[in-house]
C-alpha cells in the first residue's frame, strides 16, 4: 500500500457554478485523485465562481452557497475535507460562517482575494483561525507589481505580515506555481515558521522545486493540484528525481497537512 | 498507478521530445542547462531522442553565432541530440544557416519574430517560410518562453498569438511548422481558422496545453487530430515529467 497523499489545493463545482458539466467534472476529479492516489483532497468552493457575485469578491450569501454544497460533498465523499471560504470585507459573517461549517466537521479556512492579506480586517479571522488550529489557505499573486482586474492580489509579504501578527495560526501559502515571480516567495519565506507553501499550480518550472527545498524546507512544503493535477504529479516525481528521501517526500506528501488539519493519517 | 485506460487511443508519441532547449536564459536561472541534464531527464521519461534548439539565440542578433554554440553543445551527443538552429531572416546571409541545417541533418530550424522584429504576416516571414519548405525544414515557432504573470521587466518580446501562427501557414504552400508552448485556446483558434490543407501543415506540442482533470489535451486530440500533436516539454524551462504526466493521466 503506498503512502497517503493529501492535496491541500482543491476546488469543487455545484449546481449554481455555471457548468452544466459540473458533476462530471467532480467525478473527472475524483477519479483522477484515485489513479495518482491521493488519500485526502482538502477543497474549497469560491461561492458560485462568477455566477451571481464575483469569484475572489463573493458576496456573503454566495460563500454560504459554496460552503454547504461542499459540506454536501463531504458528505457524499469521505476522502474530501473542507476549507470554509469567506469574504473578510463581511467580517461577522466570515467569524459565524467559520464557526458554522467547522462545527459541520470543516478543517481550514480559504482566503481568496478579496482583500488583502495585510489588512487589519483580517485579524478577527486570522484571531479564530488561531484559537480553533484552523489552517488558513491564502490565495497569493507571488510577487505583486501592481494591481490586477478582479482580485485585490497579496503576495508572500502580505500574507507575512499577517501570520506575524498571529504567530499561533497557521497559513498556507497558496499556489506556488500559480503565476508571478514564485522566487520572490520563496526568499521571503525563509525564516517564516507559521507560513507553510502549497506546491500546487500550473506552473511547472525547473528550479522552484530545488528553491522550495533550499529556502522553505520540506517540513514547511504541502503538495497541491488546484486547476491541474497533472501538474501536481509531475511535481512528484520531480522531487523524487531531485533526490528527496523519503522523510523529506512524507512530509510534504502528507504528514505536515496531516499534521495541521489533524486528518488521523497513518503511514 | 494502474495502466491507464486511454493507453490504447490515439496520442503523442513519447519516443521524441520536439521542444527542448540547451542554453541559458537572461532572466532567471535555468538550473542544469545542459545536453548531458536533458538526457537524464530523458532517461528518467524513456525519451529516446530530442530535437534540441538554443536559449541564448532568441537574444542574439546574430543567430548564427548562436548555432556555432548550440552545434559544439550538442556534437558529443549526436546520436540522440539533433540540432535546431536559429534563422533571423532579418540578418544577412541567412540563407547559409538553412544550408548548414541541411548539412548538419536537423529536423527543423527555429525563428523567433518577437525577439528578432519581424512581423509574421511580412516578406522575411515568407522567404523564410518558403525557403524553409524548399529545403525539407519544419520551422519551430515558440509561442512564449515563461509565463507572462513572472517575467522580468526587461523581457518585453510579445507572445506570439494565433494570428502569427496563421500568416505564416499562407505565406508558403508548402511550409511545415510546429508551434511550441501553445495552450487549447491558440491551438483551436489556428486549427478552426485555416483551410484542412492549412491546418494539417500545423503540429504542436503538448508542452503547454492543461491536462487533467479540465482534460484540454484530450479534448484536442479529439476535435483537432491526435495526429496534429507532439511530445514536448519545454526543457530547460519546465520539468520534463509534465509532458509525461499529461499524457498519463489523459481521461
Amino acid at each position: 500500500m503506498s503512502a497517503p497523499l493529501v492535496d491541500v489545493h482543491v476546488h469543487f463545482l455545484h449546481e449554481r457554478s455555471g457548468r452544466a458539466d459540473w458533476e462530471a467534472a467532480n467525478r473527472r476529479r475524483l477519479d483522477v485523485g484515485r489513479r495518482i492516489g491521493i488519500t485526502v483532497h482538502v477543497a474549497s468552493i469560491l461561492g458560485t465562481w462568477g455566477q451571481t457575485s464575483p469569484t475572489y469578491f463573493p458576496s456573503p450569501d454566495d460563500t454560504t452557497c459554496g460552503n454547504d454544497a461542499l459540506l454536501a460533498l463531504m458528505r457524499a465523499h469521505p476522502e474530501i475535507a473542507g476549507y470554509v471560504t469567506v469574504n473578510p470585507n463581511f467580517t461577522d459573517h466570515a467569524v459565524r460562517e467559520i464557526e458554522r461549517c467547522r462545527a459541520a466537521g470543516m478543517v481550514g479556512i480559504k482566503l481568496a482575494a478579496s482583500r488583502r492579506a495585510a489588512d487589519p480586517l483580517l485579524d478577527p479571522i486570522a484571531a479564530v483561525a488561531a484559537a480553533r488550529g484552523m489552517p488558513v489557505l491564502q490565495h497569493i499573486w507571488q510577487h505583486r507589481r501592481g494591481e490586477v482586474p478582479g482580485q485585490e492580489i497579496s503576495d508572500a509579504l502580505d500574507l507575512i505580515a499577517l501570520a506575524e501578527r498571529h504567530p499561533g495560526a497557521t497559513f498556507i501559502l497558496a499556489h506556488i506555481g500559480g503565476g508571478g515571480d514564485w522566487a520572490h516567495s520563496l526568499r521571503a519565506l525563509a525564516d517564516v515558521p507559521n507560513v507553510v507553501v502549497d506546491l500546487s499550480g500550473s506552473g511547472v518550472d525547473r528550479g522552484m522545486l530545488e528553491l522550495c527545498l533550499d529556502r522553505v524546507g520540506a517540513a514547511r512544503l504541502v503538495w497541491g493540484t488546484d486547476l491541474t493535477m497533472d501538474t501536481g504529479l509531475a511535481k512528484l516525481r520531480a522531487l523524487e528525481a531531485l533526490g528527496a528521501g523519503p522523510e523529506a517526500l512524507a512530509d510534504v506528501r502528507w504528514r505536515t497537512a496531516n499534521r495541521l488539519f489533524g486528518l488521523g493519517l497513518a503511514a | 498507478m494502474s495502466p491507464s485506460a486511454a493507453a490504447a487511443r490515439p496520442q503523442p508519441s513519447r519516443d521524441v521530445d520536439h521542444a527542448a532547449l540547451v542554453g541559458p536564459y537572461p532572466f532567471r536561472r535555468l538550473p542544469d542547462p545542459t545536453p548531458p541534464a536533458l538526457l537524464a531527464g530523458m532517461d528518467r521519461l524513456g525519451v529516446r531522442a530530442a530535437w534540441v534548439g538554443h536559449v541564448p539565440s532568441a537574444w542574439y542578433r546574430d543567430a548564427a553565432a548562436g548555432n556555432e554554440e548550440l552545434y559544439a553543445l550538442l556534437a558529443p551527443h549526436r546520436a540522440r541530440l539533433f540540432p535546431v538552429p536559429a534563422v533571423n531572416p532579418t540578418w544577412p546571409d541567412w540563407e547559409r544557416e538553412l544550408r548548414r541545417a541541411v548539412d548538419e541533418r536537423c529536423p527543423a530550424v527555429r525563428t523567433y519574430p518577437s525577439h528578432y522584429g519581424f512581423a509574421s504576416h511580412g516578406p522575411a516571414m515568407a522567404a523564410l517560410t518558403a525557403a524553409c519548405a524548399e529545403a525539407g525544414l519544419t520551422l519551430v515557432l515558440t509561442i512564449r518562453f515563461e509565463d507572462p504573470r513572472q517575467r522580468s521587466r526587461l523581457d518585453v518580446a510579445p507572445d506570439l498569438i494565433g494570428a502569427d501562427v496563421r500568416a505564416a501557414v499562407r505565406s508558403d504552400d508548402a511550409a511545415r511548422l510546429l508551434v511550441v508552448g501553445a495552450d487549447r485556446a491558440v491551438v483551436e483558434e489556428v486549427h478552426w481558422g485555416s483551410t484542412p490543407a492549412e491546418a494539417a501543415r500545423v503540429s504542436w506540442d503538448i508542452s503547454g496545453i492543461w491536462g487533467a482533470p479540465e482534460d484540454h489535451l484530450d479534448h484536442l486530440l479529439r476535435t483537432v487530430g491526435a495526429e496534429r500533436f507532439v511530445f514536448g516539454t519545454h526543457f530547460p524551462f519546465r520539468l520534463p515529467e509534465s509532458a509525461a504526466a499529461k499524457l498519463e493521466l489523459l481521461a
